[in-house]
């Protein structure tokens, strides 16, 4: 079942290739032999869009796990200069998992505070797959206060199947450390700019997310549950974890519908994978326009609207008693 | 968040003594005389295990008689994502509030504990697992905001399999909205008292159960951030004894005390005079 799952992807892949194959001869026949083949690489084009809008919440998944797309420090080291990590909890450990750090974004100092997955075999074991442990967000709550003593702005990365379900991160508090998160980023005197990159796996992804805006990659996904997980409990099934997907309603454009998210930030046809570097432009400006727009607002006023922002978070009705 | 099937049967129900005058201890198997047990909190007199209990039952055992009135009862659930799995959302909801007269997994209001004054919050596991849906988080974030403007200390029992999935993304959020409610009502200089039964789990755990002043939890509650199927799946070996238990818990140094049943109502009562009081007059 597994197996079937995923070659829904390859299968996606493969046609969106084809595609454009065809597009680049039909161009390269126009241009050598000087005939006008406009309409036929319009057709293409479309049918490529086609075949993107009819993308499913499983499919969008896929893409918002692939082995290829874009991670954090991608984004790290090329929309920023000067990054410079900082790192720990000063308790236990440092956890890699979390990226953190200052930096500047186009001249502004910024930190920044990311969840990263990792690439090669030792770079996931390194970063634990991007599964934080309670060290790793206590690491993130201490480098946010860092940034609100000296009043710079924070860019959160999300990019995390969840928070790491072990026994060492239940002993050391994991409810606890997600708690306090949520609580302390809450009354943050600084803006705070949230991102999702890839996966926003539930309380674990919430933990860095308590922001004044909250945007999305067009293909990632943010969720309380994985699908996966989700189907194996309310469908008793993991191998209906695409209709989990679709149930859950946990793609970036259900977000904005539900008004969860501020933005979604557009990525290339097909993912962020097949062009990395336009994905990365896009974030650099999505971040600039947005801080620049938070920068100007009062203390007071950031961490009321905040408060206020996640106050009406809810859908809820009144029963007549 | 939210692998709760096998907490979903009720203690009551998974016994196979037939419901009636008797009811079979999970804890040591014995059959015990129900009216015994009622009399006792719900609680086996031979081994100590702690019944659940529904939260009107839980709100009789620690506060004073008479002295609750409860607040913003008309909450309740809607279905924004018109959530289909096995059986519709919106008709599993409606089953569990005709059958629990409640309109969700808590039951919020004010009341005496001896001489002080207290909010509260007080969630039902037998209302869909105690999973926390918008309606969950609203009525917490009621009763945290109702504490803050009536300057109350606040005490919230909680009880829960975690998110309610059905509620996707809405109920991830009332995590977040419950716990900056609490940031301001800690910020005010108010006391928050949180009470974990068991089970605790999921994002109920990770959000208002763990920013209590003072955490207290019943003796053997589960209370995790992860079950303990979803943790031996992944790292593949048995988990210790008691492991994610009050004991357990206590001795890890993330809660303050365990606190059996029937001394809940005097444990509480006395954080409560230490606060409001300055000085103890009765000695
Ligand atoms: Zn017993």
């Amino acid at each position: 079942m597994a197996e079937n799952i995923q070659t829904n992807l390859i299968n996606l892949e493969e046609k969106l290739n084809e595609i454009d194959s065809q597009i680049n001869k039909f161009k390269q026949i126009s241009s050598d032999e000087g005939i006008k083949l406009n309409e036929v690489v319009e057709i293409l084009e479309r049918k490529k869009l086609q075949l993107l809008d009819e993308l499913d919440a499983w499919q969008k998944t896929l893409i918002a796990r692939h082995k290829d797309r874009p991670l954090a420090s991608d984004y790290i080291n090329s929309v920023f200069t000067g990054f410079t990590a900082l790192c720990g909890d000063r308790h236990i450990m440092d956890d890699h998992a979390i990226i953190s750090g200052m930096a500047y974004l186009e001249g502004r100092p910024v930190v920044v505070v990311a969840q990263d997955k990792g690439r090669t075999t030792e770079e996931k074991v390194l970063r634990n797959f991007g599964m934080p442990h309670p060290e790793g967000y206590r690491k993130a709550m201490r480098v946010m206060k860092f940034a609100e003593k000296f009043n710079r702005p924070i860019i959160t990365f999300i990019d995390t199947p969840g928070a790491y379900p072990g026994i060492e991160a239940e002993e050391r508090g994991q409810a606890l450390a997600i708690a306090e998160n949520l609580r302390d980023m809450s009354q943050l005197a600084v803006p705070v700019l949230a991102v999702v990159l890839g996966e926003g796996g539930s309380g674990g992804a919430l933990a860095l997310s308590v922001a004044d805006r909250i945007l999305m990659l067009k293909y990632s996904i943010y969720s309380v549950i994985s699908p996966e997980g989700c189907a194996s409990i309310l469908f008793r099934d993991a191998g209906k974890a695409p209709l989990a997907a679709a149930a859950l309603k946990l793609t970036a454009d259900d977000l904005y519908k539900f008004k969860i998210i501020d933005q979604i930030i557009n990525e290339p046809s097909g993912g962020a994978h097949r062009d990395p570097k336009s994905t990365i432009e896009n974030v650099k400006a999505a971040l600039i326009s947005n801080l620049d727009e938070l920068c100007k607002k009062d203390k007071n006023e950031l961490v009321k609207g905040r408060y206020k922002k996640f106050r009406e978070m809810g859908v809820f009705c009144s029963f007549e008693s | 968040m939210g692998w709760f099937s096998k907490l979903l049967v009720p203690d009551r129900e998974k016994s196979k003594v037939p419901q009636g005058l008797w009811e079979k201890c999970p804890g040591c198997q014995r059959v015990i005389y129900k009216k015994d047990l009622e009399k006792n909190l719900w609680v086996c007199a031979q081994c100590g295990y702690h019944f659940k209990i529904s939260a009107r039952d839980r709100i009789n055992s620690i506060v004073e008689p008479g002295s609750f009135v409860e607040l913003f009862s008309d909450v309740g659930s809607l279905d924004p994502l018109e959530f289909v799995d096995t059986e519709k959302y919106c008709e599993r909801y409606k089953k569990s509030r005709d059958k629990s007269k409640m309109n969700d997994a808590c039951i919020t209001g004010s009341a005496m504990i001896g001489k002080n004054k207290a909010a509260l919050g007080v969630m039902d596991f037998y209302f869909m697992g105690g999973s926390m849906g918008s309606a969950l988080g609203e009525k917490i974030t009621l009763i945290t905001e109702y504490a803050t403007q009536n300057r109350l200390p606040l005490i919230i029992v909680s009880t829960s399999g975690g998110a309610r999935m059905q509620e996707g993304i809405f109920s991830l959020m009332q995590m977040a909205k419950t716990s900056a409610a609490l940031a301001v009502h800690a910020k005010a200089g108010l006391m928050f008292i949180s009470v974990l039964v068991d089970p605790t789990t999921g994002g109920v755990t990770a959000s208002y159960s763990m920013l209590g002043d003072i955490i207290i939890a019943e003796p053997n509650a589960l209370i995790c951030f992860a079950g303990p199927r979803v943790i031996e799946q992944t790292i593949r070996q048995k988990l210790p004894e008691g492991f994610q238990r009050s004991e357990f818990l206590l001795k890890h140094g993330i809660i303050d005390m365990v606190v059996p049943r029937a001394e809940m109502h005097d444990k509480l009562m006395f954080i409560l005079d230490f606060i409001n009081s300055n000085q103890r007059t009765d000695e």
